[in-house]
């Protein structure tokens, strides 16, 4: 895998060619010594293996904000993983011109005992800045979650939007070149998410590539200029946003009620 | 691999900066606070010394509990990042799952936040060094070497611990009855030299037997370090440091998707 840095305003801000992604899981949740010995006393192997993402390929120019679709287990965050370099690819190649800052699933790794300026420091640090950018950057991304006196309180006394909103704020503030969203859209309230939208538009503006995962048909209506539908570890279809959610939306036979249109 | 050295060396500070909250965390919220960081290890050696006393029919004097307790403190230096780095990826699932960086970070981490509670532990030492009326000299330099090699040797031993806990899951279970035997088996209740030749072979195989022996020997003792201690732990040390590496950074790119 090519994760180059540099090299901004080419053709592609990434570039996905033939990838396929699997992985071995163990049958157990938690692997122990114990069930390994008994294990190989029976002689059985633990490991199946699961087919992620089956030669997949598509490349995203800069300035596009690419929405990526499909049903839970269609791959989406395996893809996300592997574009930002956290899961290797089993085959085929995964280019990214430029620094990656990732929005993913879980959050960015926030620690709840600290408080939340420690966690923004660490989430910086541990996402490529310098102390200096960060000192730099504090007051923005800080006035950014909107969380005032609780940057200094433990995390844990964080409600999940608060949670959310400086996750957000860490991640785009961190001046990616690329930047990748799974389902973190849905963060805080109206007009948070309001404000996210606009920082999306505005980092999409400054040349920058944007993927992002979402089961809210609408925002990515509202946001993307191309979507990807993935099914079963394939690209079933890529199109503009209208007939790419139109199609989707037909295949969940769900049409276009409110129920798929609403931000879950 | 070069590459590696250098994304590496870029986040160096999210390393220290990883121990330094760890500590925090681990001390701020007692009553004592960080208080606890000198007692809870002085507390340790007078417990172990008591033992000693009393099983010794009440030989030993204040120079043996300044042995002792240099020794557990240098011991504890290694075993708590052992121990801390078994934990530490594991530990980190969410950071592993989202961000992309050199994981031998976070066992590197562990080391550090094993330094910041020893770091107090010296202060302990110094002033039963004083008390212990024991001398004062240049010979003093030679535990620097020592304490770089006992570093380097927990920094392998934290990778070795972090991949074993990522495969095994109760791997961290033993832990305490292991690092309880090791203890047992390094001249820290004991002075190296009065290990019986019986149980030489179960002292030889402790790769940190050397490193405490040379400590004791310099600093509690005064003497120059011996050239067979000195390149046993030289040993030791560099080869637990390659082996953990080798095998941590050869499997880190699995930890995702093992997490």
């Amino acid at each position: 895998m090519a994760a180059t840095g540099g090299e901004l305003y080419g053709d592609y801000a990434v570039r996905v060619d033939d990838l396929s992604v699997s992985y071995r899981t163990t049958y157990e949740k938690r692997p122990t010594l114990k069930k390994a010995l008994i294990r190989l006393g029976r002689r059985e192997r633990s490991v199946r293996e699961v087919q992620a993402l089956k030669s997949v390929s598509f490349d995203v120019p800069p300035r596009e904000i690419l929405g990526i679709v499909g049903v839970n287990g269609a791959g989406k965050s395996t893809l996300m993983r592997t574009v930002a370099g956290i899961l290797p690819p089993s085959d085929g190649r995964v280019e990214v011109w430029g620094r990656v800052s990732t929005l993913l699933a879980l959050g960015v790794g926030f620690n709840a005992d600290l408080t939340g300026r420690e966690n923004l420091v660490l989430g910086g640090l541990a996402a490529g800045l310098t102390r200096e950018q960060i000192e730099e950057k504090y007051e923005t991304i800080a006035g950014f979650a909107e969380l005032g006196d609780f940057m200094d309180l433990p995390m844990r006394s964080y409600s999940s939007g608060m949670y959310g909103r400086l996750a957000f704020s860490v991640a785009v503030h961190t001046d990616p070149d690329i930047l990748l969203i799974d389902e973190a859209l849905s963060v805080g309230d109206a007009r948070f998410k309001h404000k996210c939208f606009e920082k999306i538009q505005e980092l999409c503006d400054q040349a920058q590539a944007i993927m992002i995962v979402s089961h809210a048909l609408k925002s990515i209506r509202e946001l993307c200029t191309e979507v990807v539908w993935l099914h079963q570890g394939r690209v079933r279809m890529r199109d503009e946003p209208e007939p790419v959610i139109e199609a989707y939306t037909r295949f969940l036979d769900v049409g276009e009620s409110e129920v798929a249109l609403e931000d879950v | 691999m070069g590459r590696y050295l250098r994304t590496f060396w870029a986040r160096r500070h999210f390393a220290y900066e990883l121990a330094r909250a760890n500590l925090r965390v681990q001390h701020y919220n007692t009553a004592l606070g960080q208080l606890w960081l000198v007692l809870n290890p002085l507390l340790l050696g007078l417990i172990y010394f008591i033992l000693v006393y009393i099983i010794g029919g009440g030989s030993r004097g204040i120079d043996f509990l300044a042995h002792l307790m240099l020794g557990l403190f240098a011991f504890r230096l290694v075993s708590t990042s052992f121990t801390q780095g078994a934990r530490s990826v594991v530990g980190g699932g969410r950071l592993i799952l989202n961000t992309a960086f050199p994981r031998t970070l976070l066992p590197f981490s562990s080391v550090l936040t094993s330094l910041g509670r020893f770091l107090p532990t010296l202060l302990v030492y110094a002033a039963l060094h004083a008390i212990a009326g024991l001398p004062v000299g240049w010979h003093l330099l030679w535990a620097l070497p020592v304490f770089l090699l006992l570093v380097i040797f927990a920094a392998g031993a934290a990778m070795l611990a972090a991949t074993a806990q990522v495969y095994f899951r109760d791997f961290a279970n033993f832990l305490p009855y292991f690092t309880r035997i090791w203890l047992y088996l390094s001249p820290v209740l004991y002075y190296a030299n009065e290990v019986p030749d019986k149980f030489k072979p179960l002292t030889a195989i402790n790769p940190v037997f050397p490193l405490i022996a040379t400590l004791s020997d310099v600093v509690n003792q005064g003497q120059s370090p011996s050239g067979g201690y000195m390149i046993w732990g030289i040993a030791s040390a560099t080869v637990t440091f390659l082996v953990g590496s080798l095998l941590f950074i050869s499997r880190e790119r699995e930890f995702a998707v093992r997490i």
